[in-house]
């Protein structure tokens, strides 16, 4: 089981989180109409072994969407963000 | 009741004041308090314990604790009845009943045992062979053969009458054994203040310390140390629990066996319990267990390991035989034989190393052994039980036998090959166990986070040693939690259990045998023998990956732990390599086999999933509903009248609402409030279609996409205020509905100044539907103008019915006059009570999910099995909602290639040609005719009788689509062998122009 510290409720149980995704990609603005760019965003994704970002919500805490740096091989968190803090920049990029 | 013949008047640590009765294989027996079965069998001088899984050889205990591969017995009855558990663990109480397993039709005499003559049959990769093999149908005709004459225990197929439960636990230090290094440990980290949990998996704690003579140094050392843990608050002693993974961050699964130990849980108590520990460090401190030596017959009864004799003598005071020859290439079995010849037997002991000190020759003398160096046991011979050791001189580097043989008359075979560190849960967290030539024998890697390695289970076998290390893990483990006491020292540990490894041990993988006759077995429990090993390197076996899944090495409940290190060794030396470059297995949780009931725990049954009931269940109840799950929601599926079934029921229900006026609880749909100035221009972004333009007042039909462009969910959503929206969701999609909002809002517009929140619970809901719907609301006690001028279609406004608070959405899912009614979720009984006091002049009818789904199929409304995760809104005819002039979620890829194809599944409606004819929902739709094939054209996705049209209808996905409006298909069922002719049509079964929607 992952612990998962959240910057709002504290270090809790990854049970109490739902997974979201790799939030290593950069949603493509709302306007944009370009066909690629958002076949890119929503199909093509890497699946690392070792160090990523991903999106995870605290559905039975603060229900906040949180950026976690999570290490895929050895499940070591180095960081947990609020995901409204990295609008604009892609998370580990 | 029997007299025990192998039990000492005096020592060890039972209760000889409580005799305890017991049954095994029907025969009864007496034991005493601090028995195990394996303990009282043995007292009494019974050996056969089991048969073996493959060759149905007689076996006896072999191993102590968690580590038997053998005497594996059948526990209770009925209910409680379990398999495969270790005579070893299984504590002696009153009338406990056992049987043995695997054996036809009694353990002594087995006709099973004929296996044991087709051993070159049965060699390794038996299964493989007879599979894979080139005539496959070998494997159909033996495989009624293997599975009844290969197995362990069977299971009871009744219902478990215990409970279980689960428990979350935190600490800062757990200490994992209660041996010397544990103890000492949870002292340190004790009295430095840290809130301890020591788990020890046996009744007792001590550990290796409870092999130690009742009274001697090691009770000595132990009874302070266990009355000072006991008085410190802040430490808690688990036993009988088994920390069994080791799993990330600092979490670790434990399960208590509460009351294994007696026929039947107390009142109120649980079977056992699982706990779920988190622990900010975790000092392993779990020991090490001892393996045993391949040589001809290796598995006979009365062979076992020493450090297991030993544990009998010292703990319950059973002399397994009076003739004991002890073989050891190590130390460790030295102390078993001094007990052995202290308690009266005649002991021989055969040591591999070829030179020994003057020290250890000198006390042997004195005990009165005699010592063989360089000598090895080669065979026993005995079946049912060994009656005598055949020794050789021995070199251990080529494990070759030779020169003058001496056969010694004996019951009693010990063996010890060396010592083996539990180093299960440390490789659990991934850290590769290192190879140690001193001690040949792994020991932990590193150790990962969260953990600290201490005493036996890193290679310190002494038992000074040990406390010494384990008191410094506990300090190092209570130190990083931040706790900075002084521990003190570990206090006075006693001369004898000072004394470390005098001699190094002799690595011994295997004795050559003397002749061809005799197995050399490497795992007992799987009947893997070192002929096994060699036949699987033959064979072009070099992963020990591999080697186990071939020989099924290492599986089953005791996952080798007498066997994997020998096994390893062997192929090392078979392939020319050393035993770290041919690698270990990966130890996997759990340590040792866990009850999936105790995992289960409470939630179970009812309590498998939690239930969701709407405000206005108690008069469903009461009204005699029928219930059905939607989700986790109850809901009524149909309120049958005397005599009713479902399908007379619903079509009663739903002619009542086309007729005059019938009414639903909605209260399940998810409902999301919106408030916040960017409300409208968010929801302009979520939906296919414009909400931004929606007037006060108004509530729109709105339709939501995922990213790649395929149907997410669908709703109405009204619009309360400037800044404020009350949407509503599909039942089913409630929750992934406001998910996806969240994110949108948090992950990818922060800038927009909106907020989302469920209102799923604080509104109860229902659908007045019918013509007369209106007067119905009216006759309730509405105070607002109803008419179609003032609330038209579509319209929302406030009221009070009967001076309660409620909103009115003029919605329509029936297609008929139509009136949603929110109200706060205390008021909703209220209101719908009211709504029925008034509805009795109409014949007004409430109505469930069945004849809801009826009303809206013959509407041509499409839901959730329409809306499947695979549509597009071209797929269900809606495409023309989809807004130009807006960016919306899912609006770039919805052109995909793919899903613009005009030969994709789409909605139409279907009636039989045979108006008589039933549809079915699920249906197969093919070609009229033939030919039937594979997933044919589509499938009809929901159906129901039309009492306006007088006969089923169905809503399908076709390839096509309304392109074959007109054909004909045959819907096939195959569950019925049915094949009903069907026409493709509109999907709109009555009132196509939508008249009825006024009233």
């Amino acid at each position: 089981m992952l612990r998962i510290d959240c910057p709002y409720c504290g270090l809790r149980d990854h049970t109490e989180f739902a997974f979201g995704g790799d939030a290593a990609r950069q949603r493509p603005d709302h306007t944009d109409t370009d066909f690629e760019r958002w076949y890119e965003y929503v199909f093509l994704r890497d699946n690392p072994r070792g160090p990523g970002h991903e999106f995870w919500q605290h559905v039975h805490g603060c229900r906040q969407w949180l950026v976690v740096e999570r290490d895929t091989l050895t499940h070591d968190i180095a960081s947990v963000r609020p995901a409204r803090d990295l609008r604009g920049k892609a998370a580990g990029r | 009741m029997s007299r025990q013949p192998n039990r000492l008047a005096a020592g060890g640590h039972i209760d000889r004041s409580r005799p305890l009765a017991f049954r095994f294989d029907g025969r009864s027996y007496a034991g005493f308090a601090g028995d195990t079965l394996a303990s009282a069998l043995l007292a009494n001088g019974v050996l056969l314990m089991g048969r073996s899984f493959k060759f149905h050889r007689p076996r006896g205990v072999f191993a102590a604790g968690v580590a038997e591969p053998n005497a594996l017995v059948t526990l209770r009855d009925g209910g409680r009845r379990e398999p495969n558990i270790p005579a070893t663990m299984a504590e002696l109480y009153e009338g406990l009943s056992a049987v043995s397993q695997n054996r036809f039709p009694s353990l002594g005499f087995d006709l099973m045992s004929v296996n044991d003559r087709f051993r070159p049959v049965l060699a390794a990769g038996f299964y493989y062979k007879t599979l894979m093999g080139p005539r496959r149908g070998s494997w159909m005709w033996f495989e009624p053969f293997v599975r009844r004459a290969a197995g362990l225990g069977a299971a009871t197929e009744l219902a478990d009458p215990d409970a279980y439960e689960k428990l979350d636990l935190f600490c800062d230090v757990l200490v994992i054994g209660g041996g010397p290094a544990g103890l000492a440990a949870a002292l340190a980290a004790g009295r430095m203040g840290a809130r301890v949990i020591l788990a020890e998996q046996m009744p007792s704690l001590g550990g290796s310390l409870l092999d130690e003579p009742a009274g001697g140094p090691g009770d000595l050392w132990l009874a302070p140390v266990l009355a000072e843990l006991g008085s410190l608050p802040n430490v808690r002693l688990l036993t009988r629990t088994t920390v069994f993974g080791a799993y990330d961050h600092g979490t670790f699964g434990l399960v208590e066996r509460v009351a294994d130990h007696r026929a039947a849980p107390g009142p109120g108590e649980p079977r056992q319990r699982y706990i779920v520990l988190r622990a900010q460090r975790a000092v392993l401190a779990a020991g090490a267990l001892e393996r045993g030596i391949p040589f001809a017959d290796n598995d006979r009864p009365g062979v076992m390991l020493a450090s297991t004799a030993r544990g009998f003598l010292n703990r319950q005071a059973v002399l397994p035989g009076r003739q004991a020859v002890v073989f050891t290439n190590n130390d460790g079995a030295y102390p078993a034989a001094f007990d052995l010849a202290r308690a009266g037997a005649r002991v021989t002991v055969a040591d591999a190393r070829p030179a020994l000190p003057a020290e250890t020759i000198r006390r042997c003398a004195e005990a009165g052994m005699e010592l063989l160096p360089g000598h090895a046991v080669a065979a026993v011979h005995g079946r049912s039980r060994v009656r005598a050791a055949v020794l050789a001189p021995f070199d251990a580097s080529s494990a070759a036998t030779g020169g003058p043989v001496r056969e010694i008359a004996c019951e009693l075979v010990c063996v010890s090959g060396g010592w083996d560190p539990q180093v299960h849960l440390s490789s659990q967290r991934s850290v590769k166990p290192i190879w140690r030539d001193d001690i040949a024998a792994f020991v932990p890697g590193p150790p990962p986070a969260f953990q600290i390695h201490a005493g036996a289970c890193r290679g310190s076998f002494a038992t000074g040693d040990s406390i010494t290390d384990g008191f410094r893990a506990g300090r190092d483990a209570a130190a990083s939690c931040g706790r900075t006491r002084d521990p003190g020292s570990v206090g006075d540990i006693g001369e004898s259990l000072g004394d470390a490894w005098a001699t190094p041990i002799a690595p011994v993988w295997d004795v050559k045998p003397l002749n061809r006759s005799g197995k050399r077995f490497v795992d007992l429990q799987n009947d893997v023998s070192v002929s096994d090993v060699e036949l699987a390197h033959r064979e072009g076996y070099v992963s020990v990956e591999h080697l186990k899944r071939y020989t099924t090495l290492g599986m089953a409940t005791d996952q080798g732990k007498t066997a994997n290190v020998v096994a390893l060794a062997l192929m090392a030396r078979l392939s020319g390599r050393s035993v770290p470059e041919t690698g270990t297995t990966t130890y996997r949780p759990p340590y040792t086999p866990v009850a999936i009931g105790a995992l289960a725990a409470a939630e179970t049954g009812r309590n498998f999933r939690p239930i969701r009931r709407t405000p206005l269940h108690a008069w469903h109840e009461r009204n005699g509903a029928v219930f059905t799950e939607a989700g986790l929601w109850l809901r009524p599926w149909y309120y049958p009248q005397p005599g009713e079934d479902v399908d007379a029921a619903y079509r009663r229900e739903m002619a009542a609402v086309r007729r005059s006026v019938g009414m639903v609880d909605i209260s399940t749909l998810g409902k999301i409030d919106v408030q916040g100035p960017d409300a409208g221009a968010f929801l302009d972004r979520v939906y296919v279609n414009g909400f931004a333009s929606l007037p006060v007042g108004k509530a729109r039909y709105g339709i939501m996409l995922r990213e790649d462009g395929l149907i997410l969910d669908d709703g109405t959503t009204a619009r309360l205020s400037e800044q404020h929206f009350f949407m509503t969701t599909t039942t089913a999609e409630a929750a992934k509905v406001l998910a996806h909002l969240e994110w949108l809002l948090q992950a990818a517009w922060p800038e927009l100044r909106v907020h989302v929140a469920s209102v799923t619970d604080q509104w109860a809901a229902m659908a007045v539907s019918g013509p007369n719907s209106r007067k119905l609301i009216a006759a309730a006690g509405a105070d607002t103008d109803l008419s179609n001028e003032a609330l038209p279609h579509l319209g929302v406004r406030p009221c009070r019915i009967g001076g309660l608070p409620a909103r009115l959405h003029r919605l329509s899912f029936s297609g008929e006059l139509a009136y949603e009614i929110y109200t706060p979720a205390g008021f909703g009984e209220a209101v719908w009570q009211r709504l029925v006091d008034a509805g009795e002049p109409f014949g007004l009818v409430p109505y469930g999910v069945e004849a809801l789904a009826a009303l809206r199929i013959e509407k041509g409304h499409v839901a959730g099995s329409e809306i499947d995760g695979r549509t597009t809104l071209d797929d269900l005819g809606l495409g023309r909602m989809a807004s130009r002039r807006k960016p919306f979620v899912g609006g770039v890829l919805r052109h995909r290639e793919a899903l613009l194809d005009e030969d994709r599944l789409q909605l139409v409606g279907l009636e039989p040609v045979d108006g008589t004819r039933r549809l079915r929902g699920g249906a197969i739709l093919q070609p009229h005719g033939g030919p039937h094939r594979g997933h044919g054209l589509g499938h009809v996705t929901a159906t129901t009788y039309s009492p306006e049209r007088g006969h089923y209808v169905a809503l399908a996905l076709v390839t096509g689509g309304m392109r074959r409006e007109g054909e004909l298909l045959d819907a096939c069922f195959p569950l019925n062998d049915e094949i009903t002719p069907v026409r493709v049509i509109a999907p709109r079964f009555i009132d196509p122009e939508g008249r009825r929607l006024d009233g």
